[in-house]
């Protein structure tokens, strides 16, 4: 556990619950456990609150938003017609900064974004808009970078926790994400709303279960198949899991909070709290890596020549001696 | 009132990076210079396309992603400042454009009708996506035509590149009744790379043409295999070969805008006009036009 975090949270990232909670109990539900949030992060006083978006994607690496205060009036790409959302957020730009720093000195190809106009993403918008109204705490927000996998992200996020160290300061943890991200391929009535599919529910109440009993880097091990199963393949993987259990620290000595669950346009979207705990839910080997570093794409395609010592890249397939 | 008529179709790729090299000054950044060949790509197009009147751009963006329907922007003048999510460093423009309402209604409502989920988009406070604007800047820098935007429905990624066949198949046919129907010339931009993987890191000077490239040659061969197609008229092999091309070479065909492209055409048989091919930050990008106005060979 890093001291650093002082709690985590996965918060979905559809604008309904804040532009829309009369439409659903649900959707009301929400609101109020985003808000339940807001109270208990005020409550821990950390010195930032830094997002790593799902709903902000990146090529060219990680970016980390900077602009000391952006200023927008936001309207979401699929749902405008719930209306517009203006805001003003107040970001920890010293904090963007050296997060940026730390992650290129663990060899991550990431850039700070501080221009006027710049798209912030609904999820987050939505989420620091229901939790911290009053920008009583700084923010920063990521991005999810397209092309990374888990050693990037693992990466990614032990910066973060550099750049924490760097600037002796706290934060709380938050993944924008909803866990089985399917929505419906009709127009519905927003009262009528409900899981894709049971598929998606069942994979839902597996992840909730999880966290529910802090089992945070368990979810991280599972990514792959969450995202094979219940996730619509946008990007390669469930990564947020990867970075939020970095942050937090990889393990499941945690105590988690499931505070609402409800269907939004079909996804599942959950709010869960993970503070730490004193025992681990299950005492478990975790059998992959945890880098350190990032090297860069090992781009196997164009460097034959590199992978010589895997003969599954090469065009001598070998002898086969000494092979078990 | 007269039989509408669409006139040209054209892909019109959007990498940012065009408009910053132009230097327009709509665009905040500046640029040395930069990604001539698809820049002097574009003005050949241009040049081409002042040859014939019309009346609008319909342009279908992979940029406005929509995971329910497809939907169409319904305010008739949108002017707002567009800062690229991905580039921020090379495009924030000013853009002040006029939208052919009538035609956006149109084709939504014909596309309901042909079974699709279809949405008008009428908040003022939308910001439009720089997919749209730097096709449309591009293609016609004095921004004197209404356009029409068009999203890209997310259905290769929600189901597969053969669902999002079937259904931007259908779009296209749609799009095709309702410009006939409304009496208009029309060109239609499907704003999108061919192959689509790029680098993962950007040089210090974005314009230093030194380090631009195709990602991976089996991008480059899928890239030319596409346009040797498209110059020989085979479209309906293009159609057969989406879902490959769009799986191995990664291409933003995945968008649906290209199907959308040949079904609104209907398919043409005569050979496009390939006014230029580049490299931007490693995807694979054609001007291609399909002119419908000249006489077939």
């Amino acid at each position: 556990m890093s001291e650093r975090i002082l709690a985590g949270y996965v918060l979905p990232g559809l604008p309904h619950p804040l532009l829309c909670p009369e439409k659903n109990a649900g959707y009301q539900r929400l609101a109020d456990a985003f808000g339940r949030v807001g109270d208990e992060i005020r409550e821990q006083k950390p010195d930032l609150i830094l997002l790593y978006s799902t709903m902000w994607p990146s090529v060219i690496g990680h970016q980390i938003q900077s602009r000391p205060e952006p200023e927008w009036i936001h309207v979401d790409e699929l749902f405008h017609d719930l209306g517009s959302i203006p805001y003003k957020f107040r970001i920890d730009s010293a904090f963007a900064n050296a997060y940026c720093e730390a992650s290129q000195q663990r060899g991550l190809a990431v850039r700070t974004v501080n221009y006027h106009g710049f798209p912030i993403d609904t999820g987050s918008v939505v989420a620091l808009k229901l939790i911290n109204p009053n920008n009583e705490i700084p923010a920063v927000i990521t991005s999810s970078n397209v092309y990374a996998d888990r050693s990037e992200t693992v990466v990614f996020g032990k910066a973060a926790v550099d750049a924490l160290d760097s600037q002796n300061k706290t934060a709380v943890a938050i993944v924008i994400s909803t866990l089985s991200n399917r929505v419906h391929q009709t127009f519905i009535d927003e009262a009528d709303d409900h899981i894709h599919s049971q598929k998606d529910e069942e994979w839902n109440q597996k992840l909730l279960e999880l966290f529910e009993k802090g089992r945070l880097e368990d979810v991280a091990q599972l990514s792959r198949q969450v995202h094979r199963e219940a996730r619509v393949h946008k990007v390669n993987n469930f990564k947020s899991m990867w970075w939020l259990s970095t942050v937090m620290g990889a393990h499941n000595r945690y105590r988690g909070d499931v505070m609402a669950y409800e269907p939004v346009a079909g996804t599942g979207s959950a709010i869960v709290g993970i503070q730490p705990a004193d025992h681990a839910a299950r005492d478990l080997e975790f059998d992959e890596g945890s880098p350190e570093s990032f090297a860069g794409d090992r781009n196997v395609l164009a460097s034959l020549d590199a992978s010589a010592g895997l003969s599954s890249q090469t065009l001598d397939p070998g002898s086969g001696e000494g092979e078990q | 009132m007269s039989h509408g008529k669409i006139i040209a179709g054209v892909i019109a790729p959007h990498p940012p990076h065009l408009v910053y090299a132009e230097n327009p000054p709509q665009n905040e950044p500046t640029a040395e210079c930069g990604w001539e060949t698809l820049r002097w790509g574009y003005e050949r197009l241009r040049a081409s396309l002042s040859r014939f009147d019309y009346d609008t751009l319909v342009v279908f963006s992979p940029h406005w992603q929509t995971y329910v329907g497809t939907h169409f922007l319904g305010v008739p003048h949108l002017k707002s400042l567009s800062v690229d999510p991905i580039f921020p460093n090379l495009f924030r423009y000013q853009y002040d454009l006029s939208v052919d309402v009538p035609l956006s209604e149109a084709i939504c409502a014909a596309g309901a009708d042909a079974g699709l989920q279809t949405k008008m988009m009428r908040n003022p406070d939308f910001r439009v996506d720089y997919g749209t604007i730097v096709a449309c800047h591009m293609t016609q820098p004095e921004w004197d035509k209404p356009i029409v935007g068009i999203s890209s429905h997310r259905l290769t990624h929600y189901f597969s590149a053969d669902v999002m066949q079937t259904h931007m198949m259908k779009l296209g046919q749609a799009t095709r009744q309702a410009i006939e129907a409304s009496g208009k010339r029309v060109v239609l931009l499907a704003s999108h790379s061919l192959s689509h993987r790029h680098f993962t890191t950007e040089g210090e000077v974005p314009e230093d043409m030194s380090k631009e490239h195709i990602t991976h040659h089996g991008q480059y061969l899928w890239d030319m295999k596409m346009i040797q197609l498209m110059k020989e008229g085979r479209t309906k092999e293009i159609i057969d070969l989406i879902p490959d091309f769009t799986e191995q070479a990664i291409s933003e065909t995945d968008s649906g805008a290209l199907t959308w492209l040949l079904s609104a055409l209907d398919y043409p048989q005569r050979p496009a006009t390939v006014h230029g091919y580049g490299t931007v930050i490693g995807t694979g990008n054609a001007i291609v036009e399909w002119n419908m106005e000249e006489t077939s060979p």
